[in-house]
C-alpha cells in the first residue's frame, strides 16, 4: 500500500557550509537507503520554501494566480515521502524515523486511494 | 422446535459473538461488512434452522454463512465497480482455516485501541466490538447523542479499512508500547464505570483486562491492571453509604469490602511482581494492594508514587504522591507538594485534598475557599454532596 507522507514546518533548512548541513544531509541519505533496504522506497522531495509558491485557482474558466501558498498558515508543506509499506504500522514507525522530524516537522501520512480507471500508474 | 432454534442461535451468538467477529474481520479486512455479514448469518438461522436440523457446529455454520454472505457482496460490488471504487480483496480462506483461525479476539482488541484511531473512537469501538455493547448503550456512558456516536463508530470503521490498519497483534518491537495503549483504554473503561459507579463498565473492563491477560500470560502488565482493577473494585460497595454517600477511605467499613476479589488481585500480583522490573500497572496494583493492609503503610505508598512519577510523571500522580506524603509526614509536607502541582486546577479532587489539608493545619478561610471550588467543579451529585456537607460542618465549627 502506499503512503504519502506530508513533511510539514521544516522551512529554516540549513544550507550548504552551515555546519548542521553534513549532519542532516546525513541522516537523511541514511532514512532513504533504509527505505530502500526495506524496498518501500517510490520517490521523496524536499521542496523550496514557501516563499516561492504560486496559486492558481481557475473560476468561472478563467484563471486567477496568486503569489503565496493555498492557505495562510504557521505549518506549511516542506516536503515528501512516496514510500510502499506493507500497512500503517510500518508507514508510522518509518515516519518516527524521517530525520525532519526529529528536527521540529510534523509528518502527515495518508493512504494513497485507488480510483478504478485511473491511469496514473504508481500506486 | 421455532423456540429451541432461536435459543440455540441466541446462545452461540452471546458466547461466540467477539469470536465470530474478529474473525469475519480477519478474513474480511473490513469492519462493517463482518457486523452486517454476522447479523445476515444469524437472521438465515433464525430461518433455516426451525425447518431443519440445528447444525453440530452451530458456530462454524453461522461463520461460514456469514463469510459466503459477505463474499456475495463483495463479488457484485466489485462488478459494479464504479459504484464502489475501492473494494478490499478478501483474503482466499478455506471454512476450515476460517473455523480454525483460533482465537483472534487478542488482535481485535489491539485492532480497536490502534493509536492512529482517536482516544475515544477506541474507547466506544472496544466497548462495540470487544464488549458487545450497542451504540445506545455506549451513547449514553458518554453522554453523547447517539447518532453522533454511531458516527464516530462508522469513521473509525472505514479508517481501519482505508489507512490500513492491519488486524493482527503488532510485531514484537511494537508489543510494548500498544499493550500499554490497550490497557490504557480499558482502564479508561473502568474508571469511567468507577466515578460514574455503573458496575456494567467495571465489570467489562474487568472481563476484557482478564481475557487479555490469559491470553497474554507472559505479559506482567496485563495482570497488574488486572490486579489493579480487581483491589480498587473490592472496596466500592465501601465507597458509598447506603443512602448513596461518599464515604472516605480512612471511614470505610472494611466488612464491606469483596474478599474473594482482595485474594484474587494479591494472587495476580504475586504473579505479575514475579516477572521484575515493574511497569506503572504493577506499582498502581501495588499501591492499591496496600491500601487493604490494615493499617496502610503510608510512607511505602508515598515512596511507590516517587518511583511512578520517575518512570510516568503525570499531576494526578503527583496529587495522589503529596496526599501519601500528608498521611505519612503529615498535612504541611503533604500542602507544600500540592501547592506545587501545575495543571489540575480545574481538578475537583486537587481542591478537596488541599481543603482537606488546610482544615487539618487548622487554616479554616483558606478550607472554606478550596472545599467552595471543589464543590463547583465536582461533577457527579454524590461528590457535590459530599463537599457540601463538608462546607457546612466547617462554617458552623
Amino acid at each position: 500500500m502506499h503512503y504519502m507522507f506530508l513533511i510539514y514546518n521544516c522551512e529554516d533548512r540549513p544550507h550548504p557550509g552551515d555546519p548542521r548541513f553534513e549532519e542532516i544531509l546525513t541522516r537523511v541519505n541514511a532514512f532513504a537507503d533504509e527505505c530502500r533496504r526495506r524496498n518501500v522506497f517510490v520517490s521523496g522531495d524536499p521542496l523550496k520554501p514557501v516563499a516561492t509558491a504560486t496559486t492558481v485557482r481557475v473560476r468561472d474558466g478563467k484563471a486567477l494566480v496568486t503569489d503565496g501558498p493555498f492557505a495562510e498558515t504557521h505549518e506549511h508543506l516542506g516536503g515528501y515521502y512516496l514510500l510502499d509499506c506493507r500497512d500503517l504500522d510500518e508507514a508510522l514507525e518509518l515516519a518516527e524515523m524521517i530525520p525532519q522530524a526529529h528536527f521540529g516537522a510534523t509528518i502527515e501520512v495518508r493512504p494513497v486511494d485507488h480510483i478504478p480507471g485511473l491511469n496514473h500508474g504508481v500506486a | 422446535m421455532s423456540d429451541l432454534a432461536s435459543a440455540a442461535v441466541e446462545r452461540v451468538y452471546r458466547e461466540h459473538r467477539t469470536r465470530m467477529l474478529a474473525a469475519l474481520v480477519r478474513a474480511l479486512g473490513d469492519f462493517e461488512l463482518a457486523e452486517d455479514a454476522l447479523q445476515e448469518a444469524c437472521s438465515q438461522a433464525l430461518r433455516k434452522w426451525p425447518r431443519s436440523q440445528v447444525p453440530d457446529d452451530p458456530f462454524a455454520w453461522l461463520l461460514t454463512v456469514a463469510r459466503n454472505h459477505a463474499l456475495d457482496r463483495l463479488r457484485h460490488a466489485k462488478m459494479a465497480r464504479t459504484k464502489l471504487p475501492s473494494v478490499p480483496e478478501p483474503v482466499a480462506m478455506t471454512e476450515k482455516q476460517l473455523v480454525d483461525l483460533g482465537d483472534e479476539r487478542l488482535s481485535l482488541i489491539f485492532t480497536c485501541c490502534h493509536p492512529a484511531l482517536a482516544e475515544d473512537a477506541r474507547l466506544a469501538l472496544t466497548l462495540q466490538a470487544v464488549a458487545g455493547f450497542t451504540a445506545a448503550q455506549i451513547a449514553r456512558t458518554f453522554l453523547v447523542a447517539e447518532p453522533a456516536l454511531a458516527q464516530r463508530l462508522v469513521r473509525a470503521k472505514r479508517k481501519i479499512r482505508d489507512a490500513g490498519i492491519t488486524f493482527e497483534v503488532p510485531a514484537d518491537h511494537l508489543l510494548p508500547e500498544r499493550l500499554q495503549g490497550v490497557l490504557g483504554v480499558l482502564y479508561l473503561i473502568f474508571t469511567r464505570g468507577y466515578t460514574t459507579a455503573d458496575a456494567s463498565l467495571r465489570f467489562e473492563a474487568l472481563r476484557l483486562g482478564k481475557l487479555v491477560a490469559t491470553l497474554m500470560p507472559d505479559e506482567p502488565e496485563a495482570h497488574g491492571l488486572v490486579a489493579l482493577m480487581l483491589l480498587h473494585n473490592s472496596r466500592s460497595a465501601a465507597r458509598l453509604s447506603s443512602d448513596g454517600e461518599v464515604v472516605l477511605f480512612e471511614d470505610q467499613d472494611r466488612s464491606l469490602w469483596n474478599v474473594e476479589e482482595i485474594s484474587e488481585g494479591m494472587a495476580l500480583l504475586d504473579r505479575a511482581l514475579r516477572f521484575g522490573s515493574p511497569g506503572p500497572y504493577v506499582l498502581h496494583a501495588v499501591i492499591a494492594a496496600l491500601h487493604v493492609q490494615d493499617p496502610v503503610d503510608w510512607a511505602r505508598v508515598a515512596a511507590l508514587y516517587a518511583e511512578l512519577l520517575a518512570v510516568a510523571p503525570t499531576p494526578v500522580i503527583e496529587l495522589n504522591h503529596a496526599v501519601a506524603v500528608a498521611m505519612a509526614d503529615g498535612p504541611a509536607a503533604g500542602l507544600s507538594l500540592i501547592d506545587g502541582i501545575t495543571g489540575l486546577d480545574s481538578y475537583h479532587l486537587l481542591h478537596s485534598a488541599r481543603a482537606d489539608l488546610l482544615r487539618r493545619l487548622d487554616r479554616r478561610s483558606e478550607a472554606v475557599a478550596a472545599y467552595r471550588l471543589a464543590h463547583e467543579l465536582a461533577v457527579t451529585p454524590a461528590d457535590r454532596r459530599f463537599l457540601a456537607a463538608r462546607l457546612r460542618s466547617l462554617e458552623v465549627s
